[in-house]
């Protein structure tokens, strides 16, 4: 019997305490089917590559409106590269100046979805995106 | 045009925001039939629902108070003289993370931080380079600083003290609101029992030696970004308030001794009419509040003293242009309403830091309705208004519901462990973004009339410099101050957290000593323990 | 990257791997038709691990002692694997699973290795994979396994079958006597814990659930503890009550 679910992990790394996003955001993927670990805020890049190894997710997502996020994105790919998640699709949120997305993108950040963004286009990129990877591991 | 036309409606119903309330197409006065005379009353006598004062601003302007800060403390006091210079009232601290949530700049948690969302203060040598040339004795400073807040208004009191200010004569507020914090802000350190200590503290010691300070700006603006409606951000504010007034009491204090300090911060939104009703009823619901419930005498202590912020989730990044619109209609609501001050968002705070020219804007939006729309010339100038009053029951109504439910979950932190003022908020948010996706809620230039418009604005930026040196500033400071005596105070710090014993004094003797806000958390982390959230959704 | 097979997976699980370990679980999750063949090479390493079942009404605070109780396991030298199990949407088919969120001490913990799970309709409260996650985790090496699932009510006994000792976790005030009597999982609870005992008469429902309840359960006494896990409190005589039943059970 195949049970497959889309397993996202949803965290905010730093110091910000905006939830709002994050929060919508998880109770929108959910509404479209996918299982969303909510690991919450005040987390280290560390703290939340060690969960996504952990939690063996499909898909992460961070965000962030304080403007850390060059410091907080790229690291938290990283970890999740050395860790062994190549694979995974990162994707981030968030207060991100345009002039720092192809730098967020050349650091392994899939995509950014700006405030306000409609939940179905994140859930469809996924979808969409982890298709086209044909990210069905246990064949 | 056929009669039929003439009767169609654009929408099915019509609502005042998502989760509002719903709008008839009119109101006459039998809408208004059972309401009292007295329950409007006059403006300056109980409960206030016109205004707290009887001359409202033909007699005083709202302070005109703008939000500022960013990079270090040399950047931030440049910006706040130069807001003084065009006009503003009253200063409005923004402190950023690190020091909010007790870190020092040079944290690992700092990193990529330091001075992005306010400004960088580590120690007591930056409070006091902050106010250089800025006579703490003659200005009116908020401060927006809740699980730090004593440490913090112990610097400001040191730095006021050498500047030769009489702590006595102070005028300022400190926020001091955690509560809000654990439900929508998150920026809390500690769990609520000793916060709530630290949070009382603080007020008995402004009783004592700072009348004319407010001790506590008990705000709703952060559960409205976070996504409650008008009638939960009114509701659950009072709750807050009244939690607030029960531990004062709790404490051995005279309602009247301390409640006159007590003052309020909401949000103002865009929809013009249903933000004044929301003033109005918060002013008559807490008026009775503090007489019912509390027993208060003083009439200063049933005055809902408000400061304003123009809802900052409402602004766009599409057509930042447009936000000017949305803060000027966000601003006249909170005129119209009755606000005591008010912080006006610049137009583009949806993607950065302003600059002065965007912060004058903002800062002029207020000044032309002082001055030239008239609405500050005759008090409550909208009541009276079928609409209004009918308005003003109804979201006193649904925000007094709201108080119940929670006191019925045992009070406002059990309501908060067992997540239930959360969960409702993020509710909210969530019907809210489905309404904006499903275009049920028209936002202009995002969801219609879009545009591809890329507005070049000039934005202020932060860069790495700033981490940089403020990390070696802080190096120099403890190089250069007695390290023996920051740790003896240190040592005595953690004793009186741990005791019964009013926590400001020894504050104020530790940050003497240039210990610095890190070094003091961690003590209190120490002692108190640090908070982790429950899981909500 | 070719994906590695179960058998290669169980391999490197067995060595250690936590990545391995981590895909081993969502194989069996995701697709049963693995499961006798991994159950079988996974059947010399069993047989090493505790488990014990937390369960209990929503709020109840049933993370929050996982926690407290792992840094005891951890204080004591042993490994833990934590498997937190929520409720999938009926109606979307999906989950948000965020009982990680009040263990954060233990995330970057070489020892401590935890699973969000949704239950995807299985009725019981556990989902199907929770059994065999507990045989992998006890092969991968843990002393201790928790199963964190909500229970209420009459149909959530699956923790029975697969926890050595099942702790039921009620706050005071959770429904009335009778109401206590219909419940299946008051029957089951080998420990019951009366947590947030600051909040209201723990000792009253404490009481009530010892003149009520049947005095054993699988043979050993039934025992009722009070605790404010949020502040520390009881956490210890918790755990020596739940290590107690384990000298037991071995004997």
């Amino acid at each position: 019997m195949r049970n497959k679910k889309i397993r996202v992990l949803i965290a905010k790394p730093g110091l910000d305490g905006h939830d709002r996003g994050a929060k919508v955001v998880a109770q929108g993927l959910r509404d479209a089917g996918m299982e969303v670990i909510y690991l919450g805020l005040r987390l280290t890049p560390e703290q939340i590559a060690e969960a996504v190894i952990q939690e063996d997710v499909d898909v992460v997502g961070i965000d962030c409106l304080s403007g850390a996020h060059m410091a907080l994105f790229p690291k938290t790919v990283e970890l999740i590269r050395q860790k062994g998640g190549q694979d995974i699709l990162v994707v981030g949120g968030g207060i991100i100046p345009k002039k720092d997305i192809p730098k967020l993108k050349e650091a392994g950040i899939a995509q950014i979805f700006g405030p306000g963004t409609p939940l179905d286009e994140i859930a469809k990129f996924i979808k969409t995106t982890l298709e086209k990877r044909g990210n069905d591991k246990k064949d | 045009m056929s009669m039929t036309e003439e009767m169609s409606e654009r929408k099915k119903e019509f609502k005042t925001t998502v989760g509002g309330t719903s709008v008839k197409r009119v109101y006459t006065p039998a809408d208004l039939a059972g309401l009292k005379q007295e329950d409007i009353g006059l403006p300056g006598e109980y409960p206030f629902t016109r205004h707290i004062m009887p001359t409202g601003y033909r007699g005083r302007l709202w302070t005109m108070r703008q939000y500022a800060g960013f990079g270090t403390v040399g950047e931030t006091n440049e910006r706040y003289k130069y807001l003084y210079k065009q006009g503003q009232t009253g200063f409005s601290v923004a402190f950023h993370l690190p020091t909010q949530e007790g870190y020092d700049s040079d944290h690992p948690l700092a990193a990529g931080e330091v001075g992005k969302c306010g400004v960088a203060i580590d120690s007591l040598q930056d409070m006091e380079e902050l106010w250089k040339g800025i006579p703490l004795a003659k200005v009116s400073t908020s401060m927006t600083i809740n699980a730090t807040a004593a440490i913090i208004l112990a610097m400001y009191m040191a730095a006021a003290e050498k500047q030769g200010a009489d702590k006595g004569k102070l005028n300022g507020t400190v926020q001091n609101d955690i509560l809000k914090e654990y439900i929508a802000r998150n920026t809390y350190i500690f769990g609520p029992t000793p916060s709530m200590r630290l949070v009382t503290d603080i007020c008995s010691y402004c009783v004592q030696y700072m009348p004319r300070w407010n001790s506590i700006s008990i705000s709703g603006y952060h559960m409205r970004e976070a996504g409650a409606t008008a009638a939960q951000e009114a509701g659950f504010t009072l709750a807050n308030g009244i939690a607030y007034v029960q531990a004062m009491i709790d404490k051995g204090m005279e309602v009247d001794s301390f409640a006159p300090q007590f003052s309020f911060f909401f949000a103002a939104y865009t929809n013009l009419l249903e933000e004044v009703a929301k003033f109005r009823a918060l002013r008559r619901m807490w008026a009775r509040i503090m007489k019912e419930r509390f027993g208060a005498k003083n009439p200063r202590s049933m005055m809902l003293r408000f400061h304003v912020q123009t809802d900052g989730f409402t602004l766009t990044e599409q057509q930042p242009l447009n936000n000017i619109v949305r803060v000027t209609l966000q601003a006249l609501a909170a005129v119209l309403g009755g606000c005591q001050s008010l912080h006006t968002n610049s137009f583009y705070v949806a993607v950065a830091l302003p600059t002065e020219k965007a912060v004058q804007v903002a800062l002029r939006t207020q000044q032309i309705i002082a001055h030239e729309s008239g609405v500050a010339d005759t008090v409550d100038p909208v009541g009276g208004s079928y609409y209004l009053e009918w308005l003003t029951n109804q979201i006193e109504t649904e925000a007094t519901r709201y108080i119940n439910e929670v006191y019925q979950r045992g009070g406002v932190l059990k309501a908060i462990e067992t997540g239930y003022i959360q969960r409702e908020i993020a509710s909210s948010a969530y019907n809210y973004q489905r309404a904006v996706d499903a275009h049920e809620l028209v936002v202009v230039g995002v969801n219609e009339f879009k545009s591809g418009d890329k507005y070049a604005t000039e934005t202020l930026e932060i860069g790495a410099e700033t981490e940089k040196k403020q990390i070696a500033r802080l190096k120099r400071l403890k190089r250069g101050r007695d390290n023996h005596q920051v740790n003896q105070v240190l040592s005595r710090v953690r004793d009186v957290a741990g005791s019964d014993e009013n926590i400001m004094p020894v504050l104020v003797e530790a940050v003497k000593t240039y210990a610095t806000v890190g070094e003091i958390s961690d003590v209190l982390r120490d002692v108190f323990g640090e908070y982790r959230e429950p899981n909500i959704l | 990257m070719r994906t590695p097979t179960a058998t290669e997976l169980v391999t490197s699980m067995l060595a250690g791997e936590k990545k391995s370990l981590a895909e081993l679980i969502s194989l069996i999750e995701n697709d049963s038709r693995y499961l006798p063949e991994i159950m079988e090479k996974l059947r010399p390493h069993l047989g090493k691990a505790y488990c014990i079942g937390v369960t209990g009404p929503p709020g109840a605070g049933k993370s929050t002692l996982v926690d407290k109780l792992t840094k005891m396991a951890r204080g004591n030298g042993l490994s833990v694997g934590i498997i937190a199990v929520d409720p999938s949407s009926p109606i979307s088919g999906g989950a948000v699973l965020g009982d990680r969120i009040r263990m954060q001490q233990h995330y970057l913990d070489e020892g401590v290795f935890i699973r969000s799970m949704a239950s995807r309709g299985s009725s019981g409260g556990l989902s199907r994979a929770v059994a065999p996650t507990v045989q992998i985790l006890d092969a991968f090496g843990e002393d201790i396994i928790i199963v964190e699932t909500i229970g209420v009510g009459q149909t959530e006994l699956g923790i029975r079958e697969v926890a050595h000792v099942v702790v039921l976790v009620l706050v005071p005030g959770y429904g009335d006597s009778i109401q206590l009597m219909k419940a299946g999982l008051l029957e089951v609870a080998d420990i019951i814990v009366v947590n947030k005992a600051d909040q209201g008469d723990a000792e009253r429902l404490a009481n009530e659930l010892r003149t009520t309840l049947l005095p054993s359960t699988r043979g050993l006494e039934r025992t009722i503890v009070t605790t404010q896990a949020i502040n520390n409190i009881g956490i210890e005589e918790l755990y020596r009550q739940i290590d107690k039943r384990r000298e037991r059970l071995i004997k």
